[in-house]
């Protein structure tokens, strides 16, 4: 196996359009802009621009996939499926990573100035759907001069996504790789979700979305996010990894963390409200419950049928949050379409994390099928 | 290229479309794209061997088989394959019945359990073959179903099932001539309607 090595220092890019009248229709009907996106990128775009991924983020992900920002420690999300020898090979591969639109970090979202007021959005952002995030990241691939894409990638929303661009841009992509996913978000997922966003909205320091320059809802954020961790692993993983641990046995009884549950579970609510706003959670869990490729207008397969791309779907087994048989049913439908369809289960105690954990197993599929991908690619040109 | 493969790689014609079932770690496939131009894809159970066929640059769906085969169209390939899964899956008839609606022609291989040395052992020795076709023990085979070139054959013709092509293994006189008593393994073509 070749070796590895880690991508380095990287920085954020921007990229800014929409602006003045050219402005971009959403889903809703409403023109939006002027938008800024962030991204990175790793590796080099070969000359006939035939190489480039496209990497989609999850719910609270960023453009920062994989290296470092200058005076960090903390590695990108993705960090260990992307560089020289891994997945996604950056000596093969020109490896783009852009923040979704309602995102906040460097991307257009509810905490960016509207030009026009010169304050925050907040609550008068547009509401935002999964296609729009892909419509941004078209205007951004077509800025950086790919007419193609080798390969759109992601889990989770990131999945959602990569669905998404099979359908808009039917065209623009060799194949996709749609991890722990779904071709509609479920009842079950919609309440998940639901509860979250009533838990930033019952913070105090919410105030109807106006909260920039204040207080912020910290609170009901960090329970948000603590919901989320436990949908996120399973029943398993947390038993291995906390059981009835306690932090302290001798601290005395006053509905503190006492468990290493909950210790855990403050812990990650109280990092994230320190990343991640509050306003973009709203948005981006609401784009996820209106995802729907199976209510258009036409059975999915048939949509699918136009495309050519291969696609290379994974589940895990433990996860409960997008449970197998969702990312069977996107593989099914794939197949209907006879498309070049490979779906594997991993079996995983991760639950849905896998994505993020499962490493080995995602690299062996991943950099198989791309090499693949790409083979095929070159004989054709 | 083992001869069962070798076998099934002559029997099907260039540029076919095919669905392995069972396809392990895909070697039969990789050999039908590369040989035949074949237009494949396969169906496994088994994690591992997923990984391996990914490798090798193969289409392939983890699943179950005894889950059906609900999701392809009627007569969607020109040759559907069970080469060494029949016997292994629970529900054989059902998922048989699903091959022959899916593939225009089915090949099915299969270990003969009516070979000579599993009649000797079991009459001489009064146990249970472990035989170089057979080399599972009772408590440890993936083998659910044992079944005879004989009883194939009389299934089909209960069934109206067509025998379109036989081939015995090894390849031999001897196993031509009498398949039920010599052959170690038996491949056969077989499909719905009449072929001629």
């Amino acid at each position: 196996m070749k070796t590895q090595s880690e991508i380095g220092i990287v920085e954020t890019k921007y990229f800014t359009f929409a602006e003045g009248e050219d402005k971009i229709t959403l889903s809703s009907g409403e023109k939006f802009g002027p938008i800024t996106v962030a991204y990175e990128t790793y590796g080099e775009l070969n000359e006939d621009k035939s190489n480039a991924i496209l990497i989609l983020h999850a719910l609270s992900g960023d453009a920062h996939a994989a290296g470092y920002h200058k005076g960090s420690k903390k590695p990108g999300w993705w960090h260990k499926m992307i560089g020289s020898g891994r997945a996604f090979d950056t000596d093969k591969y020109f490896v783009i990573c852009s923040n979704v639109l309602g995102g906040c970090k460097g991307t257009t979202g509810p905490i960016s100035l509207n030009p026009e007021t010169k304050e925050p959005y907040g609550l008068s952002f547009p509401i935002i759907t999964i296609r729009d995030m892909v419509k941004v990241q078209n205007r951004l691939i077509s800025h950086l001069g790919i007419k193609k894409l080798l390969c759109v990638a992601g889990g989770s929303m990131g999945g959602m996504q990569a669905l998404q661009w099979m359908v808009s841009y039917p065209n623009k992509i060799e194949s996709a790789i749609v991890i722990a996913s779904t071709l509609k978000h479920s009842a079950q997922q919609i309440a998940f979700n639901e509860v979250g966003r009533q838990a930033v909205m019952a913070d105090p320091y919410w105030k109807g979305g106006y909260y920039y320059g204040g207080h912020i809802p910290a609170k009901g954020l960090a329970v948000a996010r603590m919901l989320g961790h436990i949908t996120y692993m399973s029943e398993k993983s947390m038993e291995e990894k906390f059981g009835r641990q306690r932090k302290s046995p001798t601290t005395p009884f006053r509905f503190t963390a006492d468990f290493e549950v909950e210790n855990y579970l403050h812990y990650k609510g109280d990092r994230f409200v320190e990343r991640f706003d509050a306003n973009s959670y709203l948005y981006i869990t609401k784009a996820i419950d209106l995802f729907d490729l199976t209510s258009c207008s036409k059975p999915i397969h048939e949509i699918f049928s136009k495309l050519t791309a291969k696609v290379l779907v994974i589940a895990f087994k433990s996860d409960w949050l997008y449970p197998v048989h969702q990312s069977k049913e996107i593989a099914k439908a794939c197949k209907m379409a006879g498309l070049q369809t490979t779906f594997c289960e991993i079996d995983s105690d991760y639950g849905h994390d896998a994505f993020l954990l499962e490493i080995d197993e995602e690299s062996h599929l991943i950099s198989h099928f791309l090499e693949k991908v790409y083979k095929d690619v070159e004989n054709r040109h | 290229m083992n001869e069962s493969h070798k076998k099934i790689v002559e029997m099907i014609p260039h540029g076919s479309s095919v669905l392995d079932l069972g396809c392990g770690e895909g070697e039969l496939l990789y050999h039908l794209i590369n040989e035949k131009g074949v237009k494949g894809q396969g169906i496994e159970i088994n994690e591992k061997h997923i990984y391996k066929c990914v490798e090798k640059g193969l289409d392939v769906f983890h699943d179950d088989l005894d889950n059906g085969l609900v999701d392809y169209n009627d007569a969607s390939f020109d040759f559907v394959i069970m080469n060494e899964a029949l016997q292994e899956v629970r529900f054989p008839e059902k998922v048989l019945n699903e091959a022959l609606r899916v593939g225009k022609s089915v090949i099915v291989g299969f270990p003969n359990f009516a070979h000579l040395s599993a009649r000797l052992e079991l009459f001489f020795c009064g146990r249970a073959p472990v035989t170089p076709a057979l080399p599972h023990q009772w408590y440890d085979t993936p083998n659910l179903h044992f079944l005879s070139v004989k009883d194939f054959k009389d299934y089909c013709k209960t069934k109206k099932i067509t025998i379109v092509k036989e081939a015995y293994l090894p390849d031999a006189i001897y196993t031509r001539l009498f398949p039920n008593l010599f052959s170690e393994k038996a491949i056969i073509i077989i499909c719905k309607k009449h072929n001629t």
